[in-house]
C-alpha cells in the first residue's frame, strides 16, 4: 500500500523548490515518510526512501546516520539501480566512526569479486571514500587482485583506490606495491600512467624520501611523456625529490628547460617555472630562462597569469634578487591595482626588495599609497613597513631621524591602526639609539601638543609612548613648561586610565627637572656637567616654576580622587611633592626672604629625586632573568610549596611561575629589580622575597599572574611599604618600559659600533622572544618504512618472511625468535624449515619489487616495540595471503 | 590534492558538494557559506584564485553557478582552471546541454561523477 503513494525523488524535489517558506516542515514531513518507507522490506521502496534521505542529506544537513543499516541492506540487492542507490549514501554518510561499517566488508568483497565491471567500479568508489584499516586490511588482497585485471578502467580505479590503503593500512604497501610499480613502467595506457603518478604524486608529497629509487621510472616518463596533466604531476614529483639528490637535479634541468620554451599549455610552463625556482634554484641559467618566461607572464593582460608571475617573484625572491629588480616598475605597478591578491603579491615583493639604500624611497612611496587607499590595505601597508625596517633591530636603517619622523607620520595617517607596535619600536629605539633621542623627543612633543589627537583612540598607545619618551629624555626638551602644559591640558581626560597615568607620571618628571634646573640656575652651582648648557637655554624663571605649580594643582588636584587607582597613586605623588616643595620654594622665590637653610633642602630635594629620574634604562634581555644569581639564603620552591598550601586551588598554576628561573615571568618582582640597576641581586632578591611573603600571606588578594598591564600596576601597589617612594615611582616607569618593551632587564650592554649610523644597542642573545623548537610533524613512520623496506630491501629477507608466514599458526612470540635467530646469521641464510619451491624464483627477482618480506624483516629489526602490536595486525591477512598461491606475491 | 569540489549557484545554494575530506556536518555548512561569500563578491575581472584559510579556492562561473574546488597551496591553479572546465564539458556531454535544473533533479548522478 506505501509504495503505491511513494513519492519518488523527483516529486520531493519539486515539492521542496515549491516551497515559500516552511521548508523546514517540509522537510521534516519528508523525513517521517522516509523513516517510514524505509524500514520496508521491498527493495525498491527501500531504495527509494533511501535516495530521498540522501537528498535530503545533502542539500539540507539531515542527519543520516541513523539509516546506516538500511543502506547496507540496500547494497545487498543484486538490482544495480538499487546497489547503486546503497552505494552512494554509504560514501556519503558513512564516517569512520559509524558503527555498522564492518558489516560491509563482505558485500565489498563480494562486488570486487563480481564479473559486472560496473558493480566493481562502485565498490572500489566506496572503499576509497570510507575505507578505515578494518575494511583496507581485510579487501587489500581483492583490490590487489583488481590492479591486474585486464579491463582499464578497473585497473585505474584499484590503483586510486591503493593510495587510500597506503593511507589507512601502511602493510598494505607489501603486498600492492610491485603492481603499482609496474602499471608505471606501463606506457601503453596512458589512463594507468596518470593514475599511478597521481598516486604517487600524493605519495611523495608526504615523504619524499622513500621513493628516490623510482626516480629513473619518473625521469622516463617525464621525457616521454605527451600528456600535460601527466607531466605536471611528475614535476612535481621531482620538485619534492630533487632537493634530496643533487645529482638527480643536475639530470633533470635540461628536459625541464626544454620543455618549458617547448611547451604551449602555460599550465606546464607555470610548473616547469615553479620547479626550476623551488628545488632547481642552484642551476643559472635555468633560473635565468625561467626569468626570461616570468617576464612574459607579468606583462600579459589575463590577471591570473599576472598574478603568478608575481607569485612565482615572490618564490625566487630570496636568493635571486636581480630578477625581482628587474621586473621593478611593474610590481610598483600592481599595488595600484583593484584585485587585492595582485596587490598583497607585489606589496610583499616590494618588501623583499627593501635594503639599505632605497629603503627611504620605498618607504615614501608605499606610505603615499597607504594615504590613498582603503583602511585594510593600508593598514597591511603600514604594518608590512614596520615589520621589515624593525627586522633584526633595525639593519636597513641608517637615518634615524628620517625613521622617527616617518612613525610619527604614520601615526597621522587617518586610518592607521598600528599604535601598539609604532609604541613598541618608539621607545625600543628611544632605548637602543642614544643620538636620536632629540628627535625621539621632538616627535613625541609635536604629537603630545595635537589636541586633536586625544581623540582617536587608535592613537592612544602612541600618545602614551610620547609622554613617556618625553618623560624619559626631558633634558632634551627645549620647553618643558611648553610640555607640561599640554601634558595636563584638559582634554587628557579622554585617554584611558592607564595611558593617563603615563602623563602623570611624565607630568611628574618633567616637573622635578624644572625645578632642578631651575634652582641649579638660581644658585649657580656647577653640579653635573652633561646637559648643563640645555638646561641654561630652558630660561625656567621663577614665575614660570610658579605658573607650573598652579598648574598642577588644578589639574592633578581633580585627580587624586579619581577611581582608577594608578592615577589616584601617581597623583598623590606628584601632589604630595608639590606640598612639601611649594613651602620652601615660595620663600626661595621671593629674593628677599633669604632662608638658605631651606633653599638648600628644597634643592636636596629636588636632587635627589633627579638622580632617581636620570638613571638610564636600557633595553633588556630576554635570558636576563635566568642569568640573576640566587641568593644563599633564598630558597626558592619551598616558598612556592607553602604558597601551594596556603592558597590550594584558588590561585591558577601559573602562579608557580613566581619562580625566577622562566623568562617570561614579569610580577611585581622584575619590577622592583629594575628600580635599583646597579646592584641587582642582594636588595632586588630581599624585596622579591619580602613580595612573595606578602603574596603567601595574602594570596587570595594577588590576580592571577599573567601578562596584564592592569594586574602590573595592580601588583605595584602591594610592594611592602618600606621602599622609598622614588623606588615606587621609579618601578612604574619601568613598568610601561616592562610592559612596551620586553621581560627582564640586564646591566647596561655596550653596543656594536656601525659606521657613521648612531649607536644601536643590540643585546647579545636574548632580543628576541626564543623561538620554541618546532615539533617534527609525525610522519607517517610505518608507511615510509614500508616503502623503504620494499624498495631497497634484500631478497634474503623475503625467504624469512615467507616462511614466517607459513608459521602464521605458531604463536608471535616463536615466531620472533625465529627471526631474531635468521637475523644473527648472514643474510643468503637457507633455513630449511619449510621447503618451498618457489623460493629460487624468488631469489632470481632482482629488480626493485623486493617486497613484503624484506620491509617486514627490516621493520622488525628497527621496530622491536611494535613488532608486537603488528603480530596481531599481520596475523589476519597472513591468513588470507597465505592462501592465494605464493608466486602471486612474489612477481 | 582536491580537498572539496562545491557548485553554488548566486544565491547561496549548494548545488553540489562534494567532499574529499572528513568533516563534521556543521563545518560543511559553515565551509560552504565561507565559500559562497568569498567567492560571489569578486569582480570578474580579478583573478580565479583566492586564498581561504590554509588553502586556496579556485573558481569559475558558469551561467549562474560557481563552481569552487579548494586544493593545498602547492598545487597549480591553471592545470585546476582546466579540471574545472572538463568537469563542466562532461557534464555538458552527459545531460546534453546541461541547465541548473539538471544538476538539482539529478543529483545523484552527478554526485557520483567527479
Amino acid at each position: 500500500m506505501d509504495s503505491l503513494f511513494q513519492r519518488s525523488l523527483d516529486d520531493i524535489i519539486k515539492g521542496l523548490r515549491h516551497q515559500q517558506a516552511g521548508e523546514s516542515a517540509f522537510v521534516s514531513k519528508v523525513l517521517e515518510e522516509v523513516r517510514r518507507e524505509i524500514k520496508s522490506t521491498d527493495s525498491h521502496t527501500k531504495s527509494t526512501a533511501l535516495q530521498k534521505l540522501t537528498y535530503l542529506h545533502s542539500i539540507c544537513f539531515v542527519d543520516m546516520s541513523w539509516a546506516a543499516f538500511h543502506a547496507i541492506e540496500c547494497i545487498s540487492y543484486p538490482n544495480f539501480t538499487h546497489k547503486k542507490v546503497g552505494y552512494l549514501a554509504i560514501s556519503q554518510s558513512f564516517q569512520e566512526s559509524t558503527p555498522v561499517i564492518l558489516l560491509i566488508s563482505n558485500q565489498l568483497r563480494k562486488d570486487l569479486k563480481s564479473n559486472v565491471e560496473v558493480e566493481v567500479s562502485l565498490a572500489l568508489e566506496c572503499l576509497s571514500r570510507i575505507g578505515n584499516l578494518d575494511l583496507c586490511r581485510d579487501l587489500t588482497p581483492e583490490v590487489f587482485t583488481l590492479m591486474a585485471s585486464s579491463r582499464i578502467p578497473v585497473r585505474k580505479k584499484a590503483i586510486g583506490v591503493v593510495l587510500r590503503l597506503f593511507g589507512k593500512y601502511p602493510d598494505a604497501v607489501r603486498v600492492c606495491f610491485k603492481r603499482l610499480v609496474e602499471s608505471l613502467e606501463s606506457s601503453d595506457s596512458p589512463p594507468i600512467v596518470s593514475a599511478v603518478i597521481g598516486v604517487f604524486c600524493e605519495l611523495a608529497s608526504k615523504d619524499p624520501k622513500a621513493y628516490l629509487p623510482l626516480a629513473p621510472e619518473f625521469y622516463k616518463i617525464l621525457v616521454d611523456s605527451r600528456n600535460n596533466w601527466v607531466l605536471i604531476k611528475v614535476l612535481k614529483i621531482f620538485t619534492k625529490l630533487a632537493p634530496l639528490e643533487p645529482r638527480l637535479a643536475k639530470k633533470i634541468v635540461e628536459p625541464i628547460c626544454e620543455l618549458m620554451s617547448k611547451t604551449g599549455a602555460k599550465s606546464l610552463m607555470f610548473e616547469c617555472i615553479r620547479t626550476i625556482l623551488t628545488s632547481l634554484a642552484e642551476h643559472e641559467s635555468a633560473v635565468k630562462l625561467a626569468a626570461g618566461r616570468i617576464n612574459e607572464l607579468l606583462i600579459d593582460e589575463d590577471p591570473n597569469l599576472r598574478y603568478l608571475g608575481l607569485h612565482a617573484l615572490a618564490i625566487v625572491a630570496p636568493k635571486h634578487i636581480w630578477a625581482v629588480l628587474e621586473n621593478k616598475e611593474f610590481v610598483i605597478k600592481s599595488l595600484s591595482d583593484p584585485d587585492p591578491n595582485i596587490k598583497l603579491e607585489s606589496l610583499r615583493l616590494v618588501m623583499e626588495m627593501v635594503s639599505e639604500s632605497n629603503v627611504v624611497e620605498i618607504c615614501r612611496v608605499l606610505v603615499n599609497y597607504a594615504t590613498k587607499s582603503e583602511p585594510e590595505f593600508c593598514n597591511v601597508i603600514l604594518g608590512s613597513i614596520l615589520s621589515t625596517c624593525s627586522n633584526n633591530v633595525y639593519e636597513i636603517i641608517v637615518d634615524f631621524d628620517w625613521y622617527v619622523s616617518l612613525l610619527g607620520e604614520m601615526s597621522r595617517i587617518q586610518h592607521c591602526q598600528k599604535g601598539e607596535e609604532i609604541e613598541n619600536q618608539l621607545i625600543d629605539i628611544g632605548m637602543r639609539v642614544q643620538d636620536v633621542r632629540p628627535e625621539l623627543v621632538r616627535v613625541g612633543r609635536d604629537l603630545l601638543m595635537d589636541p586633536a589627537l586625544l581623540g582617536n583612540p587608535f592613537l592612544h598607545r602612541i600618545l602614551s609612548a610620547a609622554a613617556w619618551l618625553c618623560g624619559e629624555y626631558v633634558e632634551f626638551i627645549r620647553n618643558p613648561v611648553e610640555l607640561m602644559e599640554s601634558l595636563l591640558q584638559p582634554r587628557t581626560s579622554l585617554l584611558p586610565p592607564s595611558v593617563r597615568a603615563v602623563y602623570l607620571e611624565s607630568a611628574f618628571k618633567a616637573l622635578v627637572f624644572c625645578l632642578h634646573s631651575y634652582l641649579k640656575s638660581a644658585h649657580g652651582e656647577n653640579g653635573e656637567a652633561s646637559g648643563t648648557t640645555l638646561i641654561q637655554e630652558n630660561h625656567i624663571t621663577p614665575d614660570s616654576v610658579l605658573h607650573l605649580l598652579n598648574l598642577i594643582d588644578m589639574a592633578v588636584g581633580p585627580l587624586s580622587g579619581s577611581y582608577d587607582v594608578e592615577i589616584q597613586e601617581r597623583a598623590r605623588n606628584i601632589l604630595g611633592f608639590t606640598e612639601l616643595i611649594k613651602p620652601v620654594l615660595s620663600d626661595s622665590l621671593h629674593p628677599q626672604d633669604e632662608r638658605h637653610k631651606q633653599q638648600v633642602e628644597a634643592s636636596k630635594m629636588v636632587r635627589l629625586l633627579h638622580d632617581t629620574f636620570s638613571d638610564e634604562l636600557g633595553p633588556v634581555s630576554m635570558s636576563a632573568q635566568g642569568r640573576v644569581p640566587v641568593p644563599d639564603g633564598l630558597v626558592l620552591h619551598e616558598n612556592l610549596a607553602d604558597l601551594e598550601a596556603v592558597c590550594g586551588s584558588s590561585l591558577p598554576a601559573s602562579s608557580a611561575t613566581i619562580s625566577f628561573e622562566g623568562s617570561h615571568n614579569v610580577e611585581g618582582a622584575t619590577s622592583i629589580f629594575i628600580s635599583d640597576q646597579k646592584e641587582e641581586s642582594e636588595p632586588s632578591s630581599e624585596s622579591t622575597s619580602l613580595l612573595a611573603e606578602h603574596r603567601k600571606r595574602h594570596g587570595l588578594y594577588y590576580l592571577p599572574s599573567e601578562k596584564n598591564t592592569e594586574h602590573h600596576e595592580a601588583n605595584n601597589d602591594y610592594p611592602p611599604a618600606n621602599e622609598l617612594k622614588s623606588g615606587v615611582t621609579v618601578s612604574n616607569d619601568a613598568q610601561d618600559l616592562a610592559k612596551l618593551a620586553e621581560q627582564s632587564f640586564l646591566p647596561k650592554r655596550k653596543s656594536k659600533q656601525v659606521k657613521a649610523r648612531p649607536v644601536v644597542v643590540k643585546l647579545d642573545e636574548g632580543d628576541v622572544l626564543p623561538i620554541s623548537s618546532k615539533i617534527p610533524q609525525a610522519k607517517d613512520d610505518s608507511l615510509s618504512e614500508a616503502v623503504r623496506d620494499v624498495l631497497l630491501g634484500n631478497k634474503a629477507a623475503a625467504d624469512s618472511v615467507i616462511r614466517k608466514k607459513g608459521k602464521e599458526k605458531l604463536n608471535a612470540k616463536e615466531q620472533e625468535d625465529d627471526l631474531d635467530h635468521m637475523d644473527s646469521q648472514s643474510g643468503t641464510v637457507q633455513n630449511p624449515v619449510k621447503e618451498r619451491s618457489k623460493r629460487s624464483s624468488r631469489k632470481q627477482n632482482a629488480d626493485e619489487g623486493d617486497h613484503g618480506g624484506d620491509k617486514g624483516k627490516q621493520k622488525r629489526r628497527h621496530r622491536h616495540g611494535k613488532h608486537r602490536t603488528r603480530e596481531g595486525v599481520q596475523n589476519p591477512p597472513a591468513n588470507v595471503i597465505s592462501q592465494t598461491p605464493v608466486p602471486d606475491l612474489l612477481l | 590534492m582536491i580537498r572539496f569540489i562545491l557548485l553554488q549557484n548566486r544565491q547561496g545554494k549548494t548545488r553540489l558538494a562534494k567532499y574529499y575530506v572528513p568533516l563534521e556536518d556543521s563545518e560543511k555548512h559553515k565551509v560552504e557559506y565561507e565559500v559562497h561569500r568569498l567567492v560571489v563578491n569578486r569582480d570578474p575581472k580579478f583573478t580565479n584564485f583566492v586564498e581561504f584559510r590554509t588553502h586556496k579556492v579556485i573558481y569559475r562561473r558558469y551561467a549562474g553557478l560557481f563552481f569552487s574546488l579548494c586544493v593545498d597551496i602547492t598545487d597549480n591553479e591553471l592545470a585546476y582552471l582546466e579540471c574545472i572546465h572538463l568537469f563542466v564539458e562532461i557534464l555538458d556531454h552527459f545531460f546534453s546541454n546541461v541547465c541548473e535544473l539538471d544538476l538539482v533533479f539529478n543529483f545523484h548522478k552527478v554526485l557520483v561523477l567527479p
